[in-house]
């Protein structure tokens, strides 16, 4: 039990789900540290009051992001968590480690920090949480030489993370894994030293199943999409129906754009009323797959309410196929563009949504240079958000 | 006037960051704006050379106040001794 008398946090054990209070009191044991948070946040229970500092000038020499500060404004009577900084470790694109590299960072982390991780923060990265100021830069060397940099904090561009994509997932329209470890190194810049008016994150999600939820939790969206139409294998549909598979109601009843029939032999699908939702594909995985034209749809603009309310991503880019170098240098260009008219117009703490919504759509594609398409929208069987003047039309047409 | 070195641009970052200290606090994008404002041959690249040969000879601090603010160093006045 914990050595300080804590009779709230006690009352956590008692759940019926495990608790971070089980594995505070088993580390309490080695870490004086911990025995201070236990009191610490007890005292917090009671008051109903936070009592951690947030921010300041702590980092590691030359970054700029990676480093949470945290000081108690208790630290008269629990000194030992008087600093109790966060650190932010890049993790490996989709979540990937051997047990040896897991065993080295807990190695590390207890050596110089508390002892306790949070595996993985929202962003994505590995969460070291407790350290000292003095530990700051000896843990930075120690996981450098393991082969980990430390991810993004402030206003930077934050860890950028992916789905687990081909690696383990049939469904994956292009190489997330690989988009995501490339965006890393081109950005090592923008990702350790604040230079934006506020965060900026991508996350890539293979197809438009979208795990990583990145139309909500990334300012640039990147999805796996395909362009033709969905493969079907109709000895493998006939095997769903013989072992009892509803698929009329479980299937062709409940897509969304009704572009499915099933005549009792097989399924033929309108392809050009298809919005990719998914959803046939992952009840009947064996017998529908995407198309085998595969890319990418790049999305911009999603946040979280922290400041303002959340927003979703809308369409900027319908398709990008990810496999030609020149169409994945126009998109470098394009996110170059995007962050120079951000950079210069965007207020403090404005989010790239957020910009957009205060200076209009129209505006914001006029300045960085891409061309309004019809299939720019902001959900699937929307409007596009585009209005295309009539007089504009008839120009062309003559 | 012609487009200074990245070492001249950096020390005039370092000064606007040294007078606006304890006064207000200024972001890369204000350095970038103001020195961009005064030579207009100066391009963002340049600017994020300065601020980096700035943090990496420790002149300057980045610090973190709900955004990302760049500084002097300084004693953390939220840790205490």
């Amino acid at each position: 039990m914990a050595k300080r008398d804590t009779p709230m946090l006690d009352e956590l054990l008692k759940g019926p789900y495990p608790s971070f209070v089980k594995e505070l009191y088993k580390v309490q044991e080695r870490k004086p540290m911990v025995q201070d948070l236990l009191g610490q946040l007890e005292d917090s229970y009671e008051e109903r009051i936070g009592h951690w500092k947030h921010g300041g000038i702590v980092g590691v020499m030359g970054y700029g992001g990676g480093v949470i500060g945290r000081y108690s404004d208790l630290q008269d009577k629990y000194p030992n968590v008087a600093h109790f900084h966060t650190m932010r470790v890049n993790q490996p694109a989709a979540w990937f480690y051997t047990s040896d590299i897991l065993r080295k960072i807990a190695d590390i982390w207890e050596k110089h920090g508390s002892g306790l991780t949070n595996m993985h923060g929202s962003t994505g990265d590995m969460v070291l949480l407790g350290t000292t100021t003095d530990e700051l830069e000896p843990t930075f060397q120690a996981l450098a030489k393991e082969g980990f940099d430390l991810g993004g904090s402030g206003s930077v561009l934050r860890t950028p993370s992916c789905c687990v994509g081909p690696a383990r997932c049939e469904w994956a329209c292009y190489d997330t894994l690989k988009l995501c470890y490339d965006f890393t190194q081109e950005y090592q810049d923008e990702l350790h030293r604040p230079f934006f008016p506020y965060k900026f994150k991508f996350k890539f999600s293979g197809c438009p199943n979208d795990c990583v939820a990145s139309i909500a939790r990334s300012d640039m969206s990147i999805i796996g999409t395909w362009k033709d139409d969905i493969q079907i294998d109709q000895a493998a549909v006939a095997e769903y129906a013989k072992a009892g598979m509803d698929i009329q109601a479980d299937v062709i009843d409940i897509c969304p754009s009704k572009c499915m029939k099933y005549d009792g032999e097989g399924i033929e699908v309108d392809n050009h009323e298809c919005v990719h939702c998914m959803h046939c594909i992952n009840v009947m995985p064996k017998a529908l797959a995407p198309g085998k034209e595969r890319g990418a749809t790049i999305l911009l603009g999603a946040k979280a309410p922290i400041m303002d309310g959340a927003l979703l991503a809308s369409v900027l880019v319908p398709f990008i196929d990810l496999n030609d170098p020149d169409e994945v240098e126009d998109l470098h260009e394009l996110i170059g563009n995007i962050w120079d008219f951000w950079g210069e117009h965007g207020k403090n703490r404005e989010r790239i949504g957020e910009l957009i919504q205060r200076v209009g759509m129209s505006t914001f594609l006029e300045a960085i240079g891409l061309e309004p398409e019809p299939e720019m929208i902001s959900a699937p069987r929307d409007n596009p958000y585009i209005f295309f003047k009539e007089e504009e039309d008839e120009e062309e047409e003559e | 006037m012609g487009a200074p070195s990245i070492d001249e641009i950096a020390e005039e970052m370092y000064q606007m960051v040294a007078d606006s200290m304890g006064k207000k606090n200024l972001k890369s994008g204000d350095l970038s704006k103001a020195i961009q404002k005064k030579y207009p041959d100066v391009d963002r690249k340049m600017c994020k050379l300065a601020i980096r040969q700035l943090m990496d000879n420790g002149r300057c601090v980045y610090a973190y106040f709900g955004g990302s603010y760049i500084q002097l160093p300084h004693k953390e006045g939220a840790a205490n001794d």
